[in-house]
């Protein structure tokens, strides 16, 4: 299954992708008020919902994996919160860029969402310490799947903090009206958002496939041995 | 360039540099996980000759 979706995916990663760099530079229209700089939210912001959903994802499959007891459960969650690290990582550098351009600063300790979303990024970084100090067995999959569960709950309260944030530093673009954007502007961020989910479906198939081979390839040797 | 020009450039830059580091590694692990599988098929024919 994963054979067949694999090229699929890639290929509408690679179209999706190659799209939103075409709207974003010939198509969407300049911001007044920032101008250039403002090109970065059609990747930057998508590639945070992206982390965001790699996460979530993640703690999916540790409920599944607490719950209904799968063994690839496990494997599967461990990929998409390693995913959720690598987007998280470009959303902080992208972050920083745009910060710097627009308020003058690398990063702003006054603004919740930062913080949050570098709070969240620092526990789920933590997983992977907890994870590998333990030996391959259920206890290190049970503990893995108990602390993605945990980190689920900042989610949520990253996503709100700059809806509930008094310092309106960063900037607010969905509200309960609605995205505060163009219909053309709307389009290339949905454009940007489909290519980065699709693209995390790509890297989350291909390092699963990867992972399975190498456990296979691994059990392989065991029974020649 | 102007300053802004430099900001939008260097963020996309990222993305995409990092991106190609993620295929370079999978690229990587790839290759090795071809080399087990010709050690392990190397193995497996030996035995049947032995």
């Amino acid at each position: 299954m994963t054979a067949i979706r694999l090229p699929q995916l890639a290929a509408a990663a690679t179209v999706l992708l190659g799209t939103s760099i075409a709207l974003i530079f010939f198509y969407a229209p300049t911001d007044a008020d920032q101008g250039l700089s403002q090109r970065i939210f059609y990747f930057h912001v998508p590639i945070a919902l992206t982390a965001y959903a790699c996460f979530a994802w993640g703690a999916w499959k540790a409920l599944l994996y607490l719950w209904k007891r799968p063994e690839a459960a496990d494997l599967e969650s461990y990929v998409a919160i390693h995913q959720g690290v690598i987007f998280g990582s470009l959303t902080l550098l992208t972050g920083s860029l745009w910060a710097k351009i627009s308020w003058g600063v690398w990063w702003a300790w006054s603004d919740n969402q930062l913080v949050l979303f570098l709070v969240l990024f620092l526990f789920y970084s933590a997983y992977f310490m907890l994870r590998y100090s333990v030996d391959p067995g259920p206890a290190r999959a049970n503990m893995s799947a108990v602390y993605a569960l945990f980190g689920v709950v900042l989610i949520p309260v990253s996503f709100l903090a700059i809806r509930l944030s008094r310092s309106f530093i960063h900037p607010v673009v969905f509200t309960s009206n609605g995205p505060q954007m163009t219909g053309s502007q709307f389009l290339v961020f949905c454009v940007a958002l489909a290519g980065m989910l699709t693209l995390f479906a790509t890297f989350y198939q291909l390092e699963l496939a990867g992972k399975r081979l190498d456990a296979d390839l691994k059990e392989l040797r065991e029974l020649l041995a | 360039m102007t300053p802004s020009e430099k900001y939008v450039a260097a963020a996309y830059l990222v993305v995409f540099v990092g991106m190609l580091a993620y295929v370079l590694i999978i690229a990587a692990k790839l290759q090795r996980l071809q080399r087990e599988v010709a050690d392990v098929l190397h193995q497996l024919r030996e035995r049947d000759r032995g």
